[in-house]
């Protein structure tokens, strides 16, 4: 059955964008990640136009954080403190990064900007990620115990001025760091289309030492809220955000999540952390192998205005 | 753009001097209205037509040959090339098409450059090779030669959505005087007006002329969502900030285990 969405003015298939839905929706629930990293490049696949494709994902990531986030809420996991902190810094990350994706377009530079954003980010987090789940695969398989977080080890970070206490998770650190991170998820968020799930989980896990009790929901109030902004904003300056889509996306991808999340708690940590990066990584080289291998059409289009 | 509308009006005179009243056509359009609903895949329009004699003793020159000119709304593209920089393929240079049709179907019942010599054609902007496709090249605006690679991409470009078109099987004679001409409309056609251009030839000579249009339109809630997003940007982004909000909320209540 196929559907006209009126912003990116084509037609789709409703059950190819629902089934997306499901399918991303499902590994987001199982990693506790948005998705958008998957969705943004799915969605450019099906014809859409890059700009729209990320102007509307991140309703639907904001959608499916919502749920992850309520969920949490109820199980006390998740530090408001730590997270209206993070936003703070957040919400400018996320406008700066609408007003550069604005700016970009105009240059005719945006698809470029996305591509190569795409594949620095995502090999190396997904290497990264590779590399320590295989390490800690080994170690485990060898008899040895996995290395503990050592809750008094301190890193330079540490000792920054602007010290702050977060009775949730436990931590005293400065505010410099938090502000930091959450501006490079709300840019990167807002340029890429990505909720920054997956980045933002080891930056709190390895910068701020924030426990994994708290670390996902957490980093699901912070996704939830720049991207609901992301939307309004993407909405307002550049009038790319496809509600239709959104919406066609959304459902499929609250119901996915939900069975996504029973397989995810059946899993061993490390093993799910190998193939979150094993799937990060590909993504990435798929990105990598578009900028390098000669394109079909070295001609593209481009609608300035009407008239 | 000034230079642009007295060419303009210079081919007009010289369209409306040329053709000797001899014949006559009566074209009728199957639908005026395209209706583009959230179910629309692309439709297809008949345009009916006789040649009539004028004055009605005036005697008939068969054979005849007809070409079917359809333009959509006027769109301002852009045409980005690709090139290597730095082992990556990045776009280094553009071309601005200056209020060119959005759509644009040229169908006849041959191939158009048997139809007329090549000077008639061009004088005539008939067939995709001799529409005028303006760019803009620095502060000036015209048409460049057919072989500009920019011209000749975003032709190929707009023919690969289905959007430019040439058809020299699109127009069948029914009889000698009667024809039937299928205007096909693809499931991504821009809406806004459409202008039909229909002329009629013998032994290469332009003698008749009409013209009709058409309306594509969207309707009903893709017009409502489409509107609201351009007029309205910051509640129809909040409005689907709280869809998202509402639809989460839903999912968590509906799933929930605990």
């Amino acid at each position: 059955m196929q559907i006209y969405l009126p912003i990116a003015d084509l037609p789709v298939n409703i059950f190819l964008v629902l089934g997306m839905g499901l399918a991303v929706g499902y590994i987001s629930g199982m990693f506790g990640i948005g998705g958008g990293f998957l969705m943004t490049p799915l969605l450019i696949f099906v014809g859409i136009s890059p700009a729209v494709a990320v102007a509307t994902v991140s309703s639907h990531i904001a959608a499916s954080s919502f749920t992850g986030a309520l969920s949490y809420w109820r199980k006390r996991a998740l530090d408001i403190a730590l997270a209206l902190m993070l936003l703070s810094s957040g919400i400018v990350g996320t406008a700066t990064g609408v007003w550069l994706f604005t700016e970009l377009r105009a240059l005719d530079q945006l698809d470029l900007m996305i591509g190569v954003s795409y594949v620095t980010l995502l090999t190396i987090v997904g290497a990264m990620m590779i590399y320590e789940s295989v390490r800690a695969i080994l170690r485990t398989r060898h008899g040895m115990p996995a290395t503990l977080r050592r809750p008094g080890s301190h890193t330079w970070l540490h000792g920054l001025p602007f010290k702050l206490r977060f009775k949730r998770s436990k931590i005293y650190v400065s505010a410099i760091p938090v502000w930091a991170i959450g501006f490079v998820i709300g840019f990167v968020g807002a340029i890429m289309g990505i909720g920054g799930g997956f980045l933002l989980v080891p930056m709190l896990i390895y910068f701020l030492r924030v426990p994994t009790a708290t670390v996902i929901g957490t980093s699901m109030v912070l996704t939830l809220v720049t991207m609901a902004s992301a939307t309004v904003m993407h909405a307002a300056t550049n009038h790319l955000v496809d509600a239709v889509l959104a919406l066609i996306l959304m459902v499929g991808g609250v119901i996915g999540a939900q069975f996504g999340a029973r397989t995810g708690q059946k899993m061993r940590g490390e093993r799910l952390r190998l193939l979150l990066g094993l799937l990060v990584f590909a993504v990435g080289c798929r990105f990598a192998y578009e900028l390098v291998v000669k394109p079909d059409d070295l001609y593209s289009l481009r609608y300035v205005r009407s008239g | 753009m000034r230079r642009f509308a007295i060419m303009f009006a210079f081919v007009t005179a010289l369209c409306g001097a040329g053709p000797a009243a001899a014949e006559r056509l009566v074209v009728s359009l199957s639908n005026h209205r395209v209706a583009v609903t959230s179910s629309f895949v692309g439709e297809e329009l008949v345009l009916f037509g006789t040649i009539e004699p004028d004055p009605v003793t005036s005697p008939l020159r068969p054979p005849y040959d007809l070409v079917v000119t359809v333009t959509g709304p006027r769109q301002t593209l852009r045409t980005r090339r690709k090139q290597r920089v730095l082992g990556i393929w990045v776009n280094v240079d553009s071309r601005e098409f200056v209020r060119v049709p959005a759509y644009l179907a040229v169908l006849s019942n041959r191939s158009v450059n048997t139809i007329a010599n090549p000077d008639t054609l061009r004088r005539l902007q008939i067939g995709l090779d001799n529409f005028l496709l303006p760019q803009r090249i620095g502060s000036d605006v015209a048409d460049t030669v057919r072989d500009d690679p920019f011209r000749r991409s975003f032709v190929r470009l707009q023919t690969q959505q289905g959007l430019y078109r040439e058809s020299s099987t699109a127009v069948t004679f029914l009889t000698p005087t009667v024809f039937r001409a299928a205007i096909p409309m693809p499931a991504a056609v821009p809406t806004g007006s459409y202008g039909i251009e229909v002329e009629l030839f013998t032994g290469g000579n332009l003698v008749a002329r009409t013209n009709s249009a058409l309306d594509v339109i969207k309707t009903g809630f893709e017009q409502y969502v489409a509107d609201a997003a351009r007029d309205y940007g910051l509640l129809y982004g909040m409005a689907t900030a709280l869809m998202a909000l509402l639809i989460g909320w839903f999912a968590s209540v509906i799933f929930a285990r605990d």
